[in-house]
């Protein structure tokens, strides 16, 4: 499995999304560029140029046509993927940590820091599809997290988009009702440290998050029930489901203030692939010299990406050996594509 | 009492005259207290002594005159007319003890201290008392066969045996891993399958207090002793817990910070940073009742297993400073006989105490003074000797010790007998640095590493190296010396063997402690040869990395390891016997070809390696004690296959059980190794049992997991493609067509010359 090495950010990377197709990759960086690539040769196909500060989240509709990015500079930006036009500016009074799709494209959410006396805000807004240019300024709702505990971190739409699930700085896992605003389910024992991400399952029944408390897990969309847990030995930034192959992939890594410290082997800057349903490592893949700050795999389980404070995007297209091994025998469960 | 004696109570009624009574009887009571004659009192300067010859009329003067002069001899003299020997007129003899009425209390004091324990003649062994004493003593408020008040009556409760483990039927040895807080105890199946120790009841053997400073097994690896913040705890017994002072030891001693067994585990010597302090009116009666005002002070407890009570304490002494170095703690500071009948320590430059137990007396009441002395090291017991020993023959404790220079005398290494004194062999040693010993483990041989430098040298720093080998079953002694011209750090015998291992280094940058440079080193193994009875070099291998040796403890495999480079983390498996069935004459062709090396394997961040007792396996260790990037564990087999490899965070620590030597006797062990394919055949049945149980087992686990998880998603697949349905909100994901594999071409150009011409 040769990796095709993304060099085009001059500092870590935040975050990086395929598209549906999987064809394409966002990245975003603590440097103000967004970019996209072709995931095929690793060429860079461009860039999304407009943020004064650390890009700290980029998603991707479903049909590849907007981008949103949510950035330090206290703006969340919507850019048309084709001509890399900026095509609406949001303000803020903090920076945006977070920003997703609705399954429908319809809507996406932001979620920006608590900072400054301001309070962990989680908004929804409507997106008009036919005039890209003309958004609303005002949210179709708005949620003040800090009334409901610890700041958020994370997000995503449920299925349906319904329901908003969050992961917490405290480890808390929530779910907030679209509509109303309320939180409706919680859960604070599953995680004891910062909820670092959550990536939904293919077939959005489940979901995965990654945590400083070193463990990741999969939990019931519905009931919120934890269905399974990982248990590594370093910090986890990133986790993200496997689709045709039972497995989820695990990246994370010793704190970047101290990977000076130490040798590229001990920060533990592998992504680790464990079984999803044994709970058992089956592989890692090196390569990294900094701790993986974010994962994708490809929409079709074909390749997965990583990104680190190292500055480069790694993305790994599956050798045939991955879809043909079968390290626990004949027992395979169902898979999803 | 008559109703005359009470007459002028006759006018109250009954009831008052007895409260009457009681206020007179208790007004008498006090009286009594009031003017009681104090019979301690008056007597400070009478002591008693007991024991005496018992003599008739004859020889009454006699005695009195040796006593009498026994007496002035201690330390105690006194005149004739202040001694009293009670007779006994019947016998017509004396009664065997005496009054001895001191003029002043002092002197008394002084004459108990030094006539008590006082050898008179040959049988005879006086016994001082003070004259109080006695009487209070023998007026104690019991009567005969009842029991002191604060007694406290504890039931019998009958322990379970102490070495159950050995009884395992698969013949597996326990290990315990310590992470974080918690201890699991695992034996230590075929190809590293690993299972909980469990107590006769089937529950897992753990204890949550077991984790709280650090443990340590015992030499033959019948307690387990974990340290706490208020003292040491001993668990033995099948599950290692149970009732306190039977299978649940005691030992308070506050700030505890090492631990160490004597050899036969019947002893036990504690050491804390902080001197104990007087615990007279503590709170905490354990401490109160362990501890005496004399102990104030002492770091150093030596205490019996078996009662848990404090033999005795030691201040400890000052650390010796050695050049510019800080001064480190010796430890153990109490080196055992093997026999447990003696501990002694060295006190650097002046002496070597040795104690006697279990009364923890200096022996002969006398140190040994050894002027200038540094270290020293008992030697070991084989099975013979403890033979020997029980048959009341055999040779005594001995060992050995070094003297450095000093003022025209060279440095000297002896060995010493005990009890008896006698320097049994001596060597004297020049240009001295340093001295080192190592007993093989049977007490055959004695190896010195005598680090030395150079005649002239201005510095003291050692450069090379001298071998002194002393044969000790031999007569006399006899001493063989390799002299070797590079620095040697590390040396190992093979136990129960007659080969040794050595490493030496002559890479300019040993010991300057250059980051990033891997120091070389070589390692070479000797071998003595029978006929000429010496030793010699039957293996040499260049340009090694590893620094450390460690033997199997069945001897013949050894493993060479790397430890505590920042780069290297190599381990070699070496077999010095490795016969391949074809030619099993290659034993006998010449020493040292058969040294064969088995395999290699790495551990990264590896900071400990320990063999289990059966040498059939080999585990190492990185802990987050000593900053391992990667702490966990690993175990390898003898060949080097890695069988485990945890990688566990917050790992600390990893112990094998040790055993006690085996029960068997050489004819049996013979016996048994003749024997051993057909056993062999039986075991791997069994072993094959096991593993298709065991993997059967797992199967069935993971096939469950699959079918909950599969009913768990199909369930919520069609939930949800029902909710989307009655919301008319079918998504149509972007399922890529199974059309052709789409090609990217890509099209490079390359330049491969280039002229400009000019064209005219």
């Amino acid at each position: 499995m040769k990796p095709i090495i993304l060099q085009g950010h001059e500092r870590s990377l935040t975050q990086i999304v395929f598209n549906a197709e999987g064809d394409l990759l966002f990245s975003a960086s603590k440097d103000v560029g967004v970019n996209v690539w072709f995931t095929s040769n690793g060429e860079r196909l461009g860039t999304f140029n407009g943020h004064n500060g650390t890009v700290w989240t980029v998603a991707v509709d479903s049909q590849s046509r907007y981008l949103v990015t949510g950035s330090a500079d206290n703006t969340m930006r919507l850019w048309d993927v084709q001509t890399g036009k900026c095509l609406k500016v949001w303000e803020f009074l903090t920076a945006v940590k977070r920003v997703a799709w609705s399954e429908d494209d319809s809507m996406i959410l932001s979620i920006t820091e608590q900072r400054q006396g301001q309070q962990s805000m989680l908004r929804i807004y409507s997106i008009n599809r036919e005039d890209p240019t003309n958004q609303s300024n005002t949210p179709i709702n708005e949620i003040n997290i800090s009334t409901y505990g610890p700041k958020a971190t994370v997000a995503l739409f449920a299925p349906l988009s319904d329901v908003i699930i969050t992961g917490h700085e405290s480890g808390k896992i929530a779910k907030y009702d679209v509509k109303t605003g309320e939180e409706i389910q919680r859960t604070n024992e599953s995680h004891f440290g910062e909820i670092t991400d959550i990536q939904l399952s293919p077939d959005g029944t489940y979901f995965i998050t990654s945590s400083k408390d070193k463990t990741a897990k999969l939990f019931d969309v519905e009931t919120l029930d934890e269905m399974k847990g990982y248990v590594t030995e370093t910090p986890l930034n990133s986790a993200c489901i496997a689709p045709l192959r039972p497995y989820v992939i695990l990246g994370g890594g010793q704190e970047a203030m101290n990977v000076t410290t130490t040798g590229q082997r001990a920060g533990k800057f592998e992504a680790r692939f464990w079984h999803k349903l044994f709970e058992e490592e089956v592989g890692r893949v090196r390569g990294h010299f900094g701790p993986i700050n974010t994962l994708a795999v490809h929409p079709q389980g074909k390749a997965y990406a990583s990104g680190a404070e190292d500055g480069f995007v790694r993305v790994h297209w599956f050798d045939e050996s991955y879809f043909r091994s079968r390290p626990f025998g004949d027992l395979e469960p169902e898979v999803e594509v | 009492m008559t109703s005359e004696a009470n007459g002028y109570t006759a006018d109250y009624d009954e009831e008052e005259q007895i409260d009457l009574q009681a206020e007179l009887d208790a007004g008498f009571a006090d009286i009594e207290l009031k003017y009681a004659v104090d019979t301690q009192q008056g007597f400070e300067n009478v002591i008693v002594v007991d024991n005496t010859p018992i003599v008739d009329d004859s020889k009454k003067d006699l005695l009195l005159k040796r006593l009498r002069e026994k007496f002035v001899n201690s330390g105690a003299p006194i005149e004739e007319d202040r001694i009293q020997m009670p007779w006994d007129d019947e016998a017509k003899t004396n009664k065997g003890f005496l009054f001895l009425t001191y003029p002043t209390a002092q002197e008394a004091e002084n004459a108990l201290r030094a006539l008590d324990g006082l050898a008179f003649g040959k049988k005879n062994t006086l016994y001082a008392n003070r004259f109080g004493d006695i009487e209070r003593y023998a007026n104690l408020p019991v009567g005969e066969g009842e029991l002191p008040t604060g007694w406290r009556d504890k039931p019998y409760v009958e322990k379970e045996h102490l070495r159950s483990w050995l009884a395992d039927p698969a013949g597996r040895d326990q290990y315990l891993t310590f992470r974080d807080q918690e201890v699991n105890i695992l034996w230590n199946g075929r190809n590293g399958s690993a299972e909980p120790l469990r107590d006769t009841d089937g529950k897992v053997v753990k204890n949550s207090k077991w984790g709280e400073l650090y443990l340590q097994w015992s030499p033959l690896g019948t307690y387990l002793a974990s340290l706490h913040r208020v003292g040491v705890a001993l668990w033995s017994g099948p599950k290692l817990d149970g009732p306190v002072g039977v299978h649940m030891l005691r030992f308070t001693h506050p700030g505890v910070r090492l631990v160490q067994f004597s050899p036969c585990e019947n002893y036990l010597v504690t050491w804390a940073e902080e001197p104990l302090e007087n615990y007279e009116d503590h709170a905490n009666p354990a401490l109160r009742e362990t501890f005496s005002a004399d102990d104030e002070g002492s770091q150093y407890v030596v205490w019996d297993v078996k009662t848990c009570r404090v033999l005795r304490t030691f201040a400890a002494e000052k650390p010796v400073q050695k050049g510019d170095e800080p001064p480190r703690l010796q430890w153990p500071a109490f080196k055992w006989s093997p026999d447990d009948k003696y501990v002694a320590r060295c006190l650097v430059n002046q002496a070597i105490q040795v104690y006697e137990l279990p009364s923890m007396g200096l022996l002969d009441k006398k140190t040994i003074k050894i002027e200038g002395v540094q270290d020293f090291e008992w030697c070991p017991m084989s099975e013979k000797d403890w033979e020997a020993r029980k048959a009341g023959k055999g040779r005594e404790c001995m060992f050995v010790y070094w003297q450095p220079e000093a003022a025209n005398q060279p440095a000297r290494v002896s060995v010493m007998g005990i009890p008896s004194r006698n320097v049994l062999r001596s060597k004297n040693l020049f240009n001295v640095t340093d001295c080192k010993f190592y007993w093989q483990n049977q007490g055959d041989y004695l190896c010195v590493k005598v680090d030395r430098h150079a005649r002239k040298a201005k510095s003291k720093k050692a450069t090379f190296c001298n071998l002194e080998l002393f044969r000790v079953r031999e007569k006399d002694f006899p001493i063989e010396v390799i002299e070797h011209k590079d620095y040697v750090p590390q040396f190992a015998w093979e136990p129960q063997g007659n080969r040794f291992a050595i490493v030496s280094s002559n890479d300019p940058n040993y010991g300057q402690q250059i980051p990033g440079v891997v120091v070389k080193y070589n390692i070479d193994f000797y071998q003595l040869d029978t006929k000429k009875g010496d030793f010699a070099c039957i293996r040499h291998l260049d340009g090694k990395m590893a620094n450390t040796l460690i033997w199997s403890p069945k001897g013949r495999h050894i493993v060479l390891a790397t430890i505590g480079s920042s780069t290297k983390y190599d381990i070699e498996f070496w077999d010095l016997d490795l016969t391949t069935d074809d030619n099993p004459s290659r034993r006998e062709a010449e020493p040292g070809a058969n040294v064969t090396l088995l395999g290699t394997g790495e551990h990264y961040g590896i900071t400990d390696i320990a063999w289990d007792p059966s040498g059939r396996y080999l585990a190492t260790s990185a802990s987050a004690w000593r900053q391992s990037p990667e702490p966990g564990f690993k175990i390898f087999d003898f060949k080097g296959t890695e069988l485990v490899a945890n990688q566990l965070d917050r790992f600390k620590q990893f112990l094998w059980r040790s055993r006690p030597p085996t029960l068997l006797s050489k004819d049996t062990q013979r016996k048994v190794r003749k024997e051993l394919k057909e056993y062999s055949r039986q075991f791997d049945e069994d072993d094959a049992a096991e593993e298709n149980r065991g993997s059967a087992e797992k199967l069935a686990q993971r096939q469950r997991d699959i079918a909950e998880w599969d009913a768990w998603r199909s369930r919520n697949v069609s939930k949800l493609a029902d909710a989307r349905k009655s919301r008319g909100k079918e998504i149509h994901k972007a399922v890529e067509h199974v059309e052709e594999e789409e090609k990217v071409e890509e099209w490079i150009e390359e330049l491969i010359d280039e002229t400009e011409e000019v064209v005219v």
